[in-house]
């Protein structure tokens, strides 16, 4: 039995679907932090970028051009092989989630081959996406340690803290959603979600675990480092916390990879709750489109999806103070693990008891 | 209560927080209730460059000198904006006029040299006021940007307004009468 037959076509296929989601993400991501200034100066009242093109849409250009026109300063008091690894870091372990993300059905080609738009449909999925997620915060950590600044170090030290107490109760939660559904791959979850409605209730997770989405969410908020929890690099007290001694393009890499895993992190919460590239009326797409355009249709599905937590992730940070570290520890701790308990507790036995056949 | 002298002092509430205000959702969806609320306020900023802010009638801007309708120049050099001027802003030289000078300038005394220095200035329009010739006047526009001090001194040229067509004409008709 062949487990795994690579062909030449499969590798190209590939390659080329990691080259167009990269592609993407970045762009999107280039794109976010436009919408973060409109977003931050429409609830300001305020008219944000609008000097550089229509609208101010060549701001991330001009934006992207100056940090990397800008002087690059290493400390020399650092540790000079960990401060250029963090950045990178932060960088290679924001885009490297995005492989396991189904992008949409697949499309089945005339002569019946399958182009998945999925890189990898590995079987543990979710699993692969948190670790990825939690070595994420090496790149904050090493960064900011090996700056040998004080400031740094404690945004360092709370970036870690604040993150393991986080994916406790992030994974928690997880665990009575993967219950329900009974795998960890995120296709099969994913597929699980299919249209909007069916036995008499909604098919999508969010209705199905609210307050499993409701912890998730939170806690994406203190695992992106993302106001009201961005303690890390609260610019008031630590002045850029992890990122003070960086300048140019590696500075920019750390604010790019907080973005790409802000669109990462949407499109995990709209696959995971609510229904990635499924859409109501999805069947009846299916059956009077061609394969391309039902394909093309769920993806749109999705990155709709996605863009809307984005800008939701925006509102909040626009809307909200930053938390007092005690409070996100307690609200971590005391609030949010005994939820995500008391939730998979709930989940076990309604399964156990009503659903056990 | 205590006993404040404006009478609007609030007691801070130092009460334990209730279980909702314990879960934070309330104030959350209040706060961005007000947020959302915020996307339809009009904007009060002026696309500047594009866009200007209309001045009130009585708007003080930069100064002008003023020619009478034969296109001479008003001013005699008596000096009472001079002395008027609050910042000391204007300074000025005087010159007899010469016989053929009779169509540049009004009267046998006239300002060979002028200047106004802007950064001086406070624009309070008390030299338009003094000026007994209605030789100054404080016009609709407002100091452009420069780079170095020296452009703030406006001479004598850039004070005084352009001659129009219809002194030009005023001018010719006298002069062929």
């Amino acid at each position: 039995m062949v487990l795994l037959a690579i062909t030449l076509s499969l590798i190209l296929e590939k390659v080329i679907l990691i080259a167009i989601i990269l592609g993407a993400s970045l762009g999107i991501a280039m794109y976010s932090t436009w919408a973060e200034r409109k977003v931050a100066a429409i609830m300001q009242d305020r008219r944000g970028p609008n000097r550089a093109g229509p609208f101010g849409l060549f701001q991330p250009l001009a934006d992207g051009l100056k940090l990397f026109m800008k002087e690059e300063i290493i400390p020399t008091v650092s540790s000079k092989f960990l401060f250029v690894l963090g950045p990178s870091l932060a960088m290679l372990t924001a885009c490297m989630t995005s492989a396991v993300i189904p992008w949409g059905p697949d499309i089945v080609k005339a002569d019946g081959s399958v182009f998945s738009l999925q890189v990898a449909d590995i079987n543990i999925g979710i699993l692969f996406v948190f670790g990825v997620v939690s070595l994420g915060v090496y790149g904050i950590m090493i960064g900011a340690w090996a700056s040998n600044n004080k400031f740094s170090l404690l945004s360092g030290l709370r970036a870690a803290s604040q993150a393991i107490s986080y994916e406790l109760a992030m994974s928690i939660s997880l665990i009575a959603l993967v219950m329900m559904t009974g795998s960890l791959s995120l296709r099969e979850i994913v597929d699980q979600q299919h249209g909007f409605w069916k036995d008499g209730w909604f098919t999508w997770n969010f209705f199905k675990q609210p307050l499993a989405f409701l912890i998730f969410i939170v806690c994406s908020f203190a695992e992106l480092n993302r106001a009201p929890f961005d303690l890390a690099e609260c610019e008031s007290e630590l002045i850029g916390g992890y990122h003070t001694e960086y300048s140019s393009m590696k500075l920019g890499f750390y604010l790019f990879a907080e973005y790409i895993n802000m669109f990462i992190t949407s499109v995990i919460l709209s696959s995971l709750f609510f229904g990635g590239y499924n859409y109501p009326g999805m069947d009846w797409v299916a059956a009077h489109a061609s394969p391309l355009i039902v394909s093309l249709a769920g993806v749109g599905a999705l990155l709709g999806k996605a863009i809307f937590f984005i800008l939701f992730f925006m509102f909040i940070r626009w809307t909200l103070p930053r938390f007092r570290y005690d409070q996100l520890m307690n609200l971590g701790w005391k609030s949010m693990i005994p939820l995500a308990l008391v939730n998979m507790l709930i989940t076990g036995a309604v399964i156990l008891y009503f659903f056990n056949h | 209560m205590p006993i404040t002298i404006s009478n609007r002092a609030k007691l801070v509430d130092r009460r334990p927080m209730s279980f909702l205000e314990r879960i934070y959702l309330p104030a959350i969806f209040k706060g961005l209730r007000i947020t959302l609320g915020h996307m339809f306020v009009k904007k009060p900023t002026i696309n500047y460059p594009e866009v200007e802010r209309p001045f009130s009638a009585t708007f003080r801007g930069l100064h002008i000198l003023n020619r009478d309708e034969e296109g001479r120049e008003r001013c005699t050099a008596c000096g009472l904006c001079a002395l008027s001027c609050p910042a000391e802003a204007i300074s000025m030289e005087a010159a007899e006029r010469k016989p053929e000078e009779t169509h540049l300038y009004r009267e046998e005394k006239y300002a060979a040299n002028y200047e106004i220095n802007m950064l001086r200035c406070i624009f309070c329009g008390l030299c338009e006021e003094a000026c007994p010739k209605d030789a100054i006047y404080l016009s609709q526009t407002f100091a452009p940007a420069d780079y170095q001090r020296k452009g703030f001194i406006y001479k004598k040229d850039d004070l005084l307004i352009p001659e129009t067509d219809s002194m030009r004409s005023t001018k010719n008709s006298k002069t062929t009468a």
